[in-house]
C-alpha cells in the first residue's frame, strides 16, 4: 500500500544575479564566458547560505536559450562541477527562451512539491553578445508555408508593434512615459541600495585591457528624458512605435536561486523569502507574444483561488513597454500603479533572455521584505513564440494587516 | 651609471604588458587600481619581464602613483593572466649583456620598477592567481599583502639553481618577512634539491602569502578580502621575525647544507646566504644595492652561463626534442610489450611500461618461480602507489591485470616491442634475441637494455637485424630521466622512430647515440672514475682520492657511486671498455680481486665518513706513488676531456650538447658544470688536452 502523497510547500530561499551587461564587443562581459557567470552566481548562493551543505542539493537546473558553446554541455551539470558542487549533485538544462529561469524554478518546485527534491538550485544565463537571438536557428519551412505561425512572430520587435496595432490606445507616448519611469525607479532603487545587496561581483577579463570587476548593471540610463525617448528611431517598422528606449536591450547576465521544501528550509536554518502559491504557462498567437502574461496570469490566479485584486506587488518583465501596458490594461491597473515594478525593470537593467525570471523573483522578494502588509505577489513574463508564464507567491513576512 | 648603452633587451622579447583598470572594491571600501600582467599569449608562454615589460610596468606605476596621491584610490592590486602570475626575468637577454655595468642594470631596473609597489601611499596587494617564479614572485613580495590561489602551480625562487640569486628584492624581502630559516629553505635549499617548488598551501604556511582562495572566483574573493583589510574588518597579523640567535643558527645550518651539496664549486648559493645574512640589519636601499652587485657578478660568471643559460636550455628544450631522430610519423604504435627477464631491472622496466603505456606487459624468465617473483613485484609496486593515493582503485585494478608472466615466449607473438634485460653476456643476449625473433612479427622492435655490449653484435644473427635498437635506462628506472637510444649498424628508421616515440611516452629524455661501447654516460664515467681508482691503486690514500673531486660539486663521491652502481656491474663495464680501448681503460686488479671474491659491499661508514670495508681492504694491494687531490682531480678531468673529444670524433653523439645532456640527466651532474664540456672549456682543460674548445665562446660561458 503506497503512502498517501502530500504536496509540500515550496519556498524561495535566496535569489542573486550578476550585474547585467550590454551585449557586444564593448560590453563588460565581452570576454567572459557564460558558464563562468553561472559559476559566480552558484558560489555566491552557497556563501550567502552557509547552513546549506552542498550535498543536500538534489538537483540543479540552468536555463539558456541557445545551448551551444559556453552555454551548452548541459550547463546545470557542468556549472555545478565548475562551481565546486560535490559530484553527487546532478543537473540539467532548460529552455523556454525568455522564461528559461522561470521554467527552471517552476519545474524544480514541482519536484519539491511531490517530494522528489528537498533543496534545489535553479538558474538562468544568456550571453547575447556571444549567442544572439536566433543563433543556429533553423525554422521548419512548414511554419510559414502552412501559416502555422505569422512570419512576424520570429522578430520580437515586430510582435511589439503588433501589440500597438491591437491596442491603439496603448500609444507610443504611454510607452515612452512608462520607460522613463522604469529608468527613474531603477536609479532610485540604486540610490536606496535596494539592488546592490543581491548582486554578485564578477571578475571580467580583458585580454588587452586587463581584469576588471563588474559590480553594478551596465545598461541603465538614468539620464533618460522624455524628449530623448521621443526622438529615437523605430527600427522594427518605419514610423513605428517601438524603439530601443522603450524596449529592453540585448544583454549578458546570469541569475540563480535556491528553493526548498519549507520544512527542510526550517530544518536547515534557511530563510524563506517567498512561498510558492501557484504557477501557469499559456500560449497565445506568436505574432502578439507580448500578451502572453494575460492568459497565464488568469490561469495562475484561478488555480490559486485568487483575483487580481489580491495581488499586492507585481514584477512584470519589460521586454517591451507596450507589452507591460497591455497586461496592466487588461487587468485595469494604471500605467504608474505603485505596486508594479517598483524598483524599475528590464527596460533599464536589461533582459539577458533566459535569466530574467529569477531577477523578477529577487525583486519581488525585496518587495516582500519591505512590505509585510503585502500578502501576495506575482512574477510574470511574455515569451517568444507566443507564450506567457506567471508565478504567484505569498509573503512569508505577511503580518496579516494588509486586508 | 656609465655611458654604456642601456640594458640590451632581447630583440624578440614577448612583452608582458601591465594594464591598469580602476575598480570599485566590493563592500564599499573605495576604488582600487587593478594591474594585470599579460603577455598576450596563453599559458604555454608564461609572462616574463624583459626591458619592454619593465617599462610597461613603470608606466603603470606612474599612473597608480598619481591616482593614489590624488586620493582617487585606496589600494593598488596586481594580478596575472589566467594560470600565470609572472615567471621571472626574461633570461634570453643575458647572453647579450657584455659587461658588468650592463649586468648591473638588470638588477637596478627591476628594483627601481618593482620597489615602488611597497612605497605607495596606499597598501598594495598581489593576487597570485597562478605560476609565480623568480622575479615574478618578487613582484608579489614587494606588495604589502599577498593572496594565493589554491590552484596556483609553480611557486618558487629558483634563481640559485640557475646560478643567480633573487635579484629583484627577494633576498632582502623574504628573510624580513618570514625569517632566515624559511628564507634559506625557499631561496637556497629548494633550488639545490632538484629545484623543488612550493605548493600554494606551503606558500601560505611559510608566510609568503597571507590568505588563499579557490580558483573558481579567486579574483573576486581576493578583492573582497582586500576591501576588508582596507576597511579594517580584517587584520593581517604576521609573526615577528626572530633576528637573534635563531637567525645565526639558520645561517650556520644553511652554510653546512650548501657545503655538503656543493663543496664550494659554485658561487650562487653562497652569495644568497651572504645576502640573507646582511638582510638582518641592512636597510631596503642597502639590501637592494647588495643584490644588484651580487646579481651582476653572478650574471657575468661562467657558472651562471653554464647553469642558467646552457644547462637550463638543454634540459628544457633539447631533452624534449632529441636531435637527429627520424620523422615521428614512421613510428609504429605500441599496444603490447614483452619483457625478457624478471629480475629487479626487468621488473622495474615492466612497471614503467605498464604505468605509462597502460598496455599488456608480459614478463618471461627461466622458470615459473622467477616469473612469479617479477610479476608479484610489479603488482606489489602498483598496490603501493594505490595506497599512497597516486592511483585510484579502478586504475590499480586495470594496471595489475595488464601485467602477466609466462615461462615460454609464445606470449610475445603479438607484441609490438620486446625488451630484454637479462644477464650481461653477449651469447646469452644473442640467444634471447633469436628465441624472441622466432615468435614475434617481422617488424616487432627488439630493444636491449644492455649498458656496454654491442647492439650490432647482439643482432647479427637475426633474420631482421634492422629492428634491433639499444634502449638503455638508468637506475633507478622510475626516477632517472635519461634514455640512451642506440642505432645499431642495420637499424632502420621505422624501428628507431618507434623507439623514440616509445621513450617519449615513457616520459624519458631520449638522446640518440651510436652503437659504441657503453654509449655515453657509462663510458665517460668509467674513464673519469678509472683515473681516480688508478690513483688509489698507485698509493694515494683513500680519503684523498675519494674527496679529490669534491670541488666539482658532483652528486656523489666516486667510491660511493661505485658502491651504488654495484662493484660487479662497474667492473664489468670497465672490462668491456678495456677490451674496446685497452690503452685508455685499464683494469684495476684490486677491483677484479674484489669482484671475483664475490664481495658486494665496498664501503663501510664511520658516521658520515666512508672508508673501504675491512674484508675488502684485505684483498687490496696499493703502490707507493701517491698523488695530491689536485693531481687526481686534474688527471680525471683531462681523461674525460680526452674521451669526450674522441667520442665526438667517432660520432657517438652529434654534438657536445648531447654529451652534456647525458651527464646532466643520466649521472645527475650539476648545472654549474654544464654537464662537463663548459667546465672543461672554461678551465682551459679542453684546449690543453684536445687542442680546442668543445663549445664556442659565449655558448656556456661569458666569453
Amino acid at each position: 500500500m503506497s503512502p498517501t502523497r502530500a504536496v509540500r510547500d515550496v519556498v524561495l530561499v535566496d535569489a542573486v544575479r550578476t550585474p547585467f551587461g550590454k551585449a557586444g564587443p564593448k560590453g563588460i562581459y565581452a570576454e567572459t564566458r557564460a558558464d563562468d557567470l553561472v559559476v559566480a552566481v552558484f558560489r555566491e548562493l552557497l556563501r550567502r547560505n552557509p547552513t546549506l551543505p552542498a550535498e543536500r542539493i538534489d538537483e540543479v537546473a540552468v536555463a539558456a536559450t541557445t545551448q551551444i558553446g559556453d552555454q551548452g554541455l548541459t550547463l546545470g551539470r557542468t556549472a555545478g562541477i565548475l562551481a565546486g558542487f560535490p559530484q553527487s549533485v546532478p543537473g540539467f538544462s532548460v529552455d523556454r527562451m525568455c522564461a528559461g529561469a522561470l521554467t527552471a524554478v517552476t519545474n524544480l518546485s514541482s519536484g519539491i512539491g511531490v517530494g522528489a527534491y528537498d533543496v534545489v538550485v535553479a538558474g538562468g544565463v544568456e550571453h547575447m553578445g556571444r549567442h544572439p537571438m536566433g543563433e543556429a536557428m533553423d525554422p521548419n519551412p512548414r511554419l510559414i508555408a502552412e501559416k502555422l505561425v505569422d512570419p512576424e512572430a520570429l522578430f520580437m520587435g515586430k510582435t511589439a508593434e503588433n501589440l500597438h496595432d491591437r491596442f491603439p490606445h496603448l500609444t507610443k507616448a504611454r510607452a515612452d512615459e512608462y520607460s522613463l519611469r522604469s529608468q527613474e525607479k531603477t536609479a532610485k532603487a540604486y540610490a536606496d541600495n535596494l539592488i546592490q545587496p543581491d548582486l554578485v561581483p564578477v571578475a571580467t577579463r580583458g585580454a588587452v585591457t586587463g581584469w576588471g570587476l563588474a559590480t553594478v548593471d551596465e545598461p541603465p540610463r538614468p539620464e533618460t528624458t522624455l524628449e530623448g525617448l521621443e526622438s529615437l528611431k523605430t527600427p522594427f517598422r518605419p514610423h513605428g512605435r517601438v524603439t530601443a528606449g522603450n524596449a529592453a536591450g540585448l544583454n549578458d547576465g546570469a541569475t540563480g536561486a535556491i528553493l526548498a521544501a519549507e520544512s527542510v528550509a526550517t530544518e536547515l536554518g534557511l530563510t524563506a523569502k517567498a512561498r510558492l502559491v501557484s504557477f501557469a504557462f499559456a500560449g497565445v498567437a506568436p505574432e502578439v507574444m507580448g500578451v502572453g502574461p494575460v492568459p497565464s496570469t488568469e490561469k495562475a490566479l484561478a488555480k490559486a483561488g485568487l483575483t487580481i485584486d489580491d495581488i499586492g506587488l507585481f514584477e512584470v518583465n519589460e521586454a517591451f513597454a507596450v507589452q507591460v501596458l497591455a497586461f496592466l490594461d487588461h487587468f485595469g491597473i494604471a500605467d504608474d500603479d505603485a505596486r508594479v515594478n517598483q524598483y524599475g525593470g528590464a527596460i533599464a537593467v536589461g533582459h539577458p533572455l533566459a535569466s530574467s525570471g529569477i531577477r523578477l523573483m529577487a525583486y519581488l522578494a525585496r518587495g516582500f521584505e519591505t512590505r509585510p502588509d503585502v500578502r501576495y505577489g506575482l512574477t510574470t513574463m511574455c515569451i517568444g513564440l507566443g507564450m506567457g508564464g506567471t508565478v504567484i507567491w505569498e509573503n512569508p513576512n505577511y503580518d496579516g494587516k494588509g486586508e | 651609471m656609465t655611458e654604456t648603452t642601456s640594458t640590451a633587451g632581447a630583440p624578440d622579447e614577448v612583452v608582458t604588458n601591465a594594464y591598469v583598470r580602476i575598480v570599485d572594491l566590493p563592500g564599499g571600501a573605495g576604488k582600487a587600481a587593478l594591474i594585470t600582467l599579460d603577455n598576450g599569449r596563453d599559458h604555454t608562454r608564461p609572462s616574463t619581464f624583459g626591458l619592454g615589460g619593465l617599462t610597461s610596468f613603470a608606466t603603470a606605476m606612474d599612473q597608480v602613483e598619481a591616482a593614489a596621491a590624488a586620493g582617487e584610490i585606496v589600494a593598488v592590486a596586481v594580478t596575472g593572466k589566467p594560470f600565470v602570475f609572472a615567471v621571472g626575468a626574461d633570461l634570453s637577454g643575458i647572453p647579450h649583456l657584455a659587461d658588468m655595468a650592463q649586468a648591473r642594470q638588470l638588477g637596478e631596473l627591476g628594483h627601481a620598477t618593482f620597489r615602488r609597489l611597497g612605497e605607495l601611499p596606499v597598501p598594495s596587494f598581489a593576487f597570485v592567481n597562478g605560476a609565480a617564479m623568480g622575479g615574478g614572485l618578487e613582484v608579489a613580495l614587494h606588495c604589502t599583502y599577498r593572496t594565493v590561489s589554491t590552484g596556483a602551480g609553480l611557486l618558487a625562487l629558483p634563481e640559485v639553481a640557475l646560478g643567480l640569486i633573487p635579484g629583484w628584492g627577494g633576498a632582502y624581502l623574504v628573510p624580513n618577512l618570514i625569517g632566515a630559516e624559511k628564507a634559506i629553505k625557499v631561496i637556497v635549499e629548494n633550488p639545490l634539491n632538484q629545484n623543488r617548488m612550493l605548493k600554494p598551501g606551503e606558500a601560505l604556511s611559510l608566510g609568503l602569502a597571507d590568505v588563499s582562495f579557490e580558483p573558481a572566483d579567486f579574483l573576486v574573493q581576493s578583492l573582497r578580502w582586500a576591501s576588508s583589510v582596507i576597511s579594517g574588518a580584517t587584520v593581517v597579523s604576521r609573526p615577528e621575525v626572530d633576528k637573534g640567535a635563531a637567525y645565526d643558527a639558520a645561517l650556520d645550518a644553511g652554510r653546512a647544507f650548501v657545503d655538503a651539496k656543493l663543496h664550494g664549486s659554485a658561487p650562487a648559493a653562497y652569495r644568497a646566504l651572504d645576502l640573507i645574512a646582511a638582510a638582518r640589519t641592512s636597510t631596503r636601499d642597502e639590501g637592494f644595492a647588495a643584490e644588484d652587485t651580487a646579481l651582476a657578478e653572478l650574471v657575468m660568471s661562467d657558472e651562471m652561463r653554464a647553469s642558467g643559460i646552457y644547462s637550463f636550455d638543454l634540459v628544457q628544450r633539447r631533452a624534449k626534442r632529441p636531435v637527429g631522430v627520424p620523422d615521428k610519423k614512421l613510428a609504429r604504435p605500441v599496444t603490447k610489450v614483452g619483457v625478457v627477464g624478471a629480475g629487479l631491472m626487468a621488473s622495474q622496466l615492466a612497471l614503467l611500461f605498464v604505468q605509462r603505456l597502460e598496455v599488456p606487459v608480459v614478463l618471461t624468465d627461466l622458470d615459473q618461480a622467477r616469473v612469479d617473483k617479477g610479476v608479484d613485484y610489479v603488482r606489489g609496486e602498483i598496490d603501493k602507489l594505490h595506497a599512497k593515493h597516486r592511483l585510484n582503485n579502478d586504475k590499480a585494478n586495470r594496471l595489475k591485470a595488464l601485467v602477466t608472466g609466462s615461462i615460454t615466449k609464445d606470449a610475445f607473438a603479438d607484441a609490438d616491442v620486446v625488451i630484454e634485460a637479462v644477464f650481461e653476456d653477449l651469447k646469452v643476449k644473442q640467444q634471447v634475441f633469436a628465441e624472441v625473433e622466432a615468435v614475434v612479427s617481422d617488424t616487432c622492435v627488439l630493444l636491449t637494455n644492455t649498458s656496454s655490449l654491442s647492439v650490432t653484435a647482439m643482432a647479427e644473427n637475426l633474420r631482421h637485424p634492422e629492428r634491433a635498437v639499444g634502449f638503455h635506462f638508468f637506475n633507478p628506472v622510475a626516477l632517472m630521466p635519461l634514455l640512451e637510444i642506440a642505432r645499431a649498424e642495420k637499424t632502420d628508421d621505422a624501428s628507431l622512430a618507434t623507439a623514440f616515440a616509445l621513450g617519449k611516452s615513457l616520459k624519458k629524455s631520449c638522446v640518440l647515440v651510436k652503437d659504441a661501447p657503453a654509449f655515453v654516460v657509462n663510458r665517460l664515467l668509467t674513464r673519469f672514475l678509472g683515473e681516480v681508482m688508478a690513483a688509489y691503486d698507485e698509493g694515494t690514500p683513500f680519503d684523498v682520492v675519494n674527496s679529490a673531486l669534491d670541488p666539482l660539486g658532483l652528486p656523489m663521491q666516486p667510491y660511493v657511486l661505485v658502491q651504488m652502481v654495484g662493484p660487479a656491474v662497474a667492473f664489468h663495464t670497465g672490462e668491456t671498455l678495456h677490451q674496446a680501448f685497452p690503452d685508455r681503460f685499464g683494469i684495476s686488479e684490486n677491483q677484479r680481486r674484489m669482484v671475483e671474491a664475490g664481495k658486494t659491499t665496498l664501503l663501510t661508514w664511520d658516521g658520515s665518513t666512508p672508508r673501504i670495508a675491512d674484508d675488502v681492504l684485505e684483498l687490496f694491494t696499493v703502490g707507493d706513488s701517491p698523488s695530491t687531490a689536485e693531481q687526481v682531480r686534474q688527471r680525471a678531468l683531462d681523461a674525460v676531456a680526452d674521451e669526450a673529444r674522441r667520442m665526438l670524433d667517432e660520432g657517438v653523439v652529434a654534438e657536445p650538447q648531447d654529451l652534456d645532456l647525458c651527464l646532466l640527466l643520466g649521472a645527475g651532474w650539476p648545472f654549474h658544470l654544464g654537464g662537463i664540456t663548459p667546465y672543461l672549456d672554461r678551465t682551459g682543460t679542453s684546449e690543453r688536452v684536445t687542442g680546442k674548445r668543445f663549445l664556442a665562446p659565449g655558448v656556456a660561458s661569458v666569453s
